[in-house]
């Protein structure tokens, strides 16, 4: 017998009762950056942002950590289970981001986001697939039809080194390429140096050139930020900037997702719709390879943010081998027996 | 006039509260005799008010001197071993007289009682290193463990050992930042009584120490039972007064220091000082920092 | 499963850990001299599983005559145990350190069976305390003399110890594993509602071929446990319990040698500035009343919050805990387990209802409660006042009160205002605040910006009405052992 209850079906439990409660709240569209929500000003000045940001409350490092671990105590089987493999495969922008990627690739990608599983036809399709901008055409060739989104990255990915006009360049050819979404780098060296409206207008830039077709994921690059401080600093100022999405990293470099992290990146979606009606995405990117690590994510979300978040619309994973493990998961689940690589497709 | 022939001043001796030499609330007072019966001085015979209206001063001494620096304490206590040279010709009378010791035997009494202070004295500001430090605990958290001082002590002075137990017992629980209230011994009082004024003059705040003559039944009786005293010390109790009075303690978990034969003439140890400690643990998370790029 | 289900609630399925692994007899005896025995007068009692109210096993109820016979065993066996090098007492503990890893999935199984509490705090918290602790004490047995209590310390001789049933075998650990380290014997009383996890511990003195009548272990009443303390031949009495229990145990062993330490309640504050690490905090707050269900000694049951964040803070704090969940306290996922007993259970009730009946506001998430078993749903008092009962008595159970205040000299006051002086909390994110509030607590513990930490390296114990003495670390020697400086003993 569950804690709270006879089963699911009867007892939804603490977790819907609390996100209902929640969702009457929202109502908000993605596009909310035009919407005159009550924190418009603090992005007025340098100094103004400044008092903003550092005015948020403090991050305890080993608190916040341990809340992740506790969190990834947390025991998920069977029917559970399964609802959260499939929920995770249908959450998974499948990222190809290779200086050797070729059309072949991207088309197999595509494919693959599609129809994950092709010998069990009941398996998800994956939310995206992410691609540099010149592989955006390919990419929505290859899902076309499907629903399932192209992301590119752009704004100079991964470092973020270049002109403004040259990012914003970039983000418009996606867009004119067809991109459903753009992940945009944010300017670390600007950030670290104070320089955060600097920062800001990029984002709100980059938020025009996506127009209305295209919803924005700010990648802040937690593992460079460094600090949870300033990954929740930056949070909020993704968010004020007009993010749909914050996401973590670029997987480019050595530390990306992690629990704490996301946990973190979680809090201020949450705490951002508290105070402006407006709901943004998360979306942990890098390192996340397992279908245990993305259950872990999965419960994250559900006791952070609330079930208002447990939705491909509102929670990603940038990730490229975790879908194999979830499909192996699932055969798993689906047979009694142990999958293997050989079962999955490579791609 | 002829010197011999001079009549000398008496000293009123007084009680010790609140940095302030009153008389007995009660108006009594006792006769204290020297070892051979003959009349020394009316001491004042403590009520059980005089005994609150200590507590009251101890306690609101407290604050001050346990907030003071140990170096402070230090350089307050060896101030008290300065004033105590100063008057050791004094202490060496009234302890001859108490404990009905040759001049030479009282003078080394005396002698070991100021340096006995001066012991104390630099035990202020090494004892929480010797008695607290940090623990090596299995995970991201720094932690010290500190010894701070219990609060207000009643200490019931030796009965035999007037001067040097009263200091024996004295000393370290100031030292250690605790207030106290001196129960002096009953038969010999005077070198306690004597020792305020020394007190008063040595930069000792108001408070710190108090001291009360009388019956020493009569006045631990409120004392071990007072629900705003911390500790007490039964030095001067015999065995049933001091099972009555532990018993009485617990009503509030005072820290109890039974009797026990003790040798004043040694070096003491540490046992005195650490009865009236508290170990405070303060715990801090640690995080790390750099690699993970996301801590601290 | 299809897409549609994929829309439906994120709720997790029922994750219980077998119960099988821990095999319970129907019967046990007092263990005495290394063999299970009846009780002399025969009698027994029954001990229950709380989350269910199922007989778990019916147990031999000592009496005084059979604290005599354990007295007497440890009396005994003192003899050679301390005069064993502490190098040899040392790899006995490092063996029963050892062996309670090995057998710690089993002890957690037991221990929240026994008890109530959540197996995710039996498996990550209480056990792998239990064998750190023996761990830590094991290696202290053939270094005292570098302790700090003078050269060649010695042993006390037979300690009589009584424990709660808030933490079984985590506090048979903190009694028995310093007794044994600095050469003593034991007789350890358990308490009547959790007696199994003792037993078993007997099973793993002798697994670890621990001399006989070195630990004895008496199951029974607070009786048994006056008897023990009363006994002359006992020399030292170690108690962690109720301070009115506490108290009467001072009055017995005055005027005795007996050396005592007690280990009593507290009515722990929780201080939460307004530039505190708000999220932490509210996790900090949660583990620091619902731990254990709040049946925790060093408990935060007062929570005082700078009235300036108040409301933001209770929003938050009342989101957490409508994430809580309370039930089975065997499956992986709950995070509030049963309250140990009905007579608790009552007690926790009847406080609240009087926090009710005195104005405060008494809030509780949505909460279904098992029908059968003892259990209280989490509770909330806001405008609760320092003379509300509920901000002054230990209640002992998932109820915070919340009282407020405007500045640190205002937060300090409140917090010491109280008999007890256990444990305290403190968040801010300035650190020289930190330390000075941390010095003007009179508690034993401080947590800042964390909560119900432990480490058998860290002292642990009360100032005022919470006892006295210490547990853990180097300080907990000193309880077992007759300093040999000139004062003698103390």
């Amino acid at each position: 017998m569950g804690p709270l209850g006879d089963s699911i079906e009867e007892n939804p439990g603490l977790y819907s009762r609390y996100a209902r409660r929640y969702a009457r709240l929202v109502t908000m569209p993605s596009s909310a950056l035009t919407a005159a929500h009550p924190l418009k000003d603090v992005a007025s000045s340098d100094s103004a942002l400044r008092r903003f940001l550092h005015g948020l409350p403090g991050v305890d490092a080993v608190g916040l950590e341990g809340r992740a671990a506790s969190l990834g105590t947390r025991s998920i089987k069977t029917t559970a289970k399964a609802y959260a493999i499939d929920l995770a495969i249908s959450m998974v922008d499948l990222t190809t981001l290779e200086g050797a990627d070729t059309p072949g690739k991207v088309r197999a990608l595509g494919a693959k986001a599609v129809k994950p599983d092709p010998t069990d036809r009941t398996t998800p399709a994956t939310a995206a697939v992410c691609v540099y901008p010149d592989m955006v055409a390919v990419a929505k060739e290859a899902v076309a039809g499907s629903g399932v989104k192209v992301a590119s990255v752009a704004t100079a990915f991964p470092a973020g080194r270049a002109a403004l006009d040259v990012k914003l360049a970039d983000v418009r050819d996606a867009v004119a390429a067809g991109a459903d979404e753009i992940d945009m780098v944010i300017d670390r060296g600007a950030f670290l140096s104070g320089r955060y409206v600097k920062v800001y207008d990029e984002i709100t830039a980059v938020k025009e050139a996506c127009g209305t077709s295209a919803r924005l994921k700010v990648i802040f690059e937690t593992g460079e930020l460094s600090t949870y401080d300033n990954i929740r600093r930056a949070s909020w100022l993704g968010m004020l900037a007009g993010a749909d999405f914050i996401k973590t990293s670029t997987g480019k470099v050595a530390v990306n997702a992690t629990p704490a992290n996301t946990l973190l990146m979680l809090e201020a979606v949450r705490d951002f719709r508290d105070q402006t009606g407006i709901q943004v995405g998360v979306k942990p990117a890098g390192g996340i390879r397992t279908s245990k690590d993305a259950i872990k994510f999965l419960v994250l979300v559900n006791e952070t943010a609330g079930e208002d978040w447990l939705d491909n619309h509102w929670f990603r994973f940038g990730a490229s081998s975790l879908l194999n493990d979830l499909l192996m998961q699932r055969q798993k689940l689906a047979t009694g027996r142990y999958s293997g690589p050989d079962y999955v497709t490579v791609d | 006039m002829n010197a011999v022939d001079r009549l000398n001043v008496l000293k009123t001796y007084k009680l010790y509260v609140g940095g302030k030499f009153p008389r007995s609330e009660s108006g009594r007072v006792y006769e204290v005799t020297d070892s051979k019966g003959k009349w020394l001085a009316n001491a004042p015979l403590s009520s059980r008010k005089d005994a609150r209206d200590a507590v009251v001063a101890a306690r609101k001494a407290f604050g001050g001197w346990s907030g003071a620096t140990a170096y402070n304490r230090g350089q307050v206590l060896y101030r008290v071993a300065e004033m105590l040279e100063g008057r050791r010709d004094q202490f060496v009378r009234e302890v001859a007289d108490a404990e009905g010791l040759s001049k030479s035997k009282a003078a080394a009494v005396v002698d070991a009682t100021i340096d006995r202070w001066v012991w104390y004295a630099g035990w202020t500001d090494k004892i929480a290193q010797v008695v607290g430090g940090g623990n090596p605990v299995a995970g991201p958290f720094f932690n010290l463990s500190s010894p701070e001082p219990t609060g207000v002590v009643a200490v019931l002075a030796p009965q035999e050992s007037s001067f040097l137990g009263l200091v024996s017992v004295l000393a370290p629980v100031i030292a250690t930042g605790n207030t106290a209230v001196v129960v002096a011994s009953e038969k010999s009082p005077l070198p306690a009584l004597s020792l305020a004024e020394v007190l008063a003059t040595s930069d000792v705040p108001g408070g710190v120490v108090n001291v009360l003559s009388g019956r020493t039944a009569e006045i631990a009786a409120p004392l071990a039972a007072h629900q705003d005293v911390n500790a007490i010390d039964l030095a001067g109790a015999d065995e049933a007064l001091a099972k009555e009075l532990e018993i009485a303690a617990a009503d509030n978990l005072k820290r109890v220091l039974r009797p026990q034969p003790v040798d004043y003439a040694e070096t003491p140890g540490i046992g005195r000082l650490t009865a009236f400690l508290e170990t405070k643990t303060v715990w801090h998370p640690t995080g790390s920092l750099g690699a993970s790029g996301s801590s601290y | 499963m299809t897409m549609e289900n994929v829309s439906s609630v994120f709720e997790y399925a029922p994750a219980p850990e077998s119960r099988a692994i821990a095999d319970i007899a129907p019967s046990y005896g007092l263990f005495i001299d290394g063999e299970f025995v009846e009780a002399a007068d025969g009698k027994v009692f029954k001990t229950v599983s709380p989350s269910t109210e199922e007989v778990l096993s019916e147990i031999a109820q000592a009496g005084s005559e059979d604290v005599d016979r354990a007295v007497k065993a440890a009396r005994r066996a003192f003899e050679k145990w301390s005069a064993l090098p502490g190098a040899e007492r040392a790899k006995y503990l490092f063996r029963i350190a050892r062996i309670i890893q090995e057998r710690s999935r089993e002890l957690a199984v037991l221990e929240t069976l026994d008890n109530g509490k959540p197996i995710k705090e039996t498996r990550d918290a209480d056990l792998p305390l239990v064998a750190a602790h023996f761990f830590y004490y094991a290696g202290w047995a053939d270094k005292l003399d570098h302790a700090g209590y003078g050269a060649n310390p010695r042993p006390l001789g037979v300690a009589g110890q009584v424990i709660p049933w808030n933490f079984p075998l985590l506090m048979l650990a903190w009694k028995i594993a310093p007794a044994l380290a600095t050469g003593n014997t034991v007789v350890l009383k358990p308490a009547e509602t959790t007696p199994l996890s003792a037993l078993f511990f007997a099973d793993i003195c002798r697994q670890a071929g621990l001399p006989k009548g070195v630990v004895n272990i008496l199951p029974g009443y607070g009786d048994a446990g006056a008897a023990l303390i009363a006994h002359p031949d006992v020399n030292k009495v170690a108690f962690t319990g109720s301070t009115a229990v506490g108290k009467e145990i001072a009055r017995t062993v005055a005027g005795t040698r007996k050396k005592v330490t007690l280990e009593l309640g507290g009515k722990g504050a929780n201080i939460v500035f307004d530039d505190a690490p708000i999220d932490q905090a509210v996790e900090g707050i949660v583990n620091g009343i619902f731990f254990n269900q709040g049946q925790v000694c060093c408990a935060g049951s007062r929570l005082l919050v700078q009235e300036s964040i108040q409301e933001e803070l209770l929003e938050s704090l009342k989101r957490r805990l409508s994430t809580l969940r309370l039930g089975d306290p065997l499956d992986k996922n709950t995070d509030i387990g049963a309250i140990n007993s009905e007579e608790q259970l009552t007690r926790i009730t009847s406080l609240v209802e009087q926090g009710e009946a005195e104005g405060a506001e008494r809030w509780s998430p949505a909460c279904e409660l098992p029908e059968s078993g003892y259990w209280f749903a989490p509770t909330l008092f806001t405008n609760v006042t320092q003379a509300h009962r509920i901000a002054r008595d230990e209640i002992f159970g998932p109820v915070l009160s919340v009282l407020t205040f405007r500045t640190p000299d205002e937060a300090v006051a409140k917090a010491n205002n109280t008999p007890y002086g256990l444990s305290a909390g403190i968040w801010t994110e300035k650190g020289s605040r930190i330390l000075a509030v941390a010095n003007k607590l009179r508690a034993g513990v401080v947590w800042s910006n964390t909560f119900n930490k432990f480490d058998p390296t860290s002292p642990f114990g009360g100032y005022k009405e919470s006892g006295f003495g210490r547990e853990g670390g180097r300080h907990g020697l000193e309880a077992y052992l007759a300093p040999s400086s000139p004062e003698g003993e103390r």
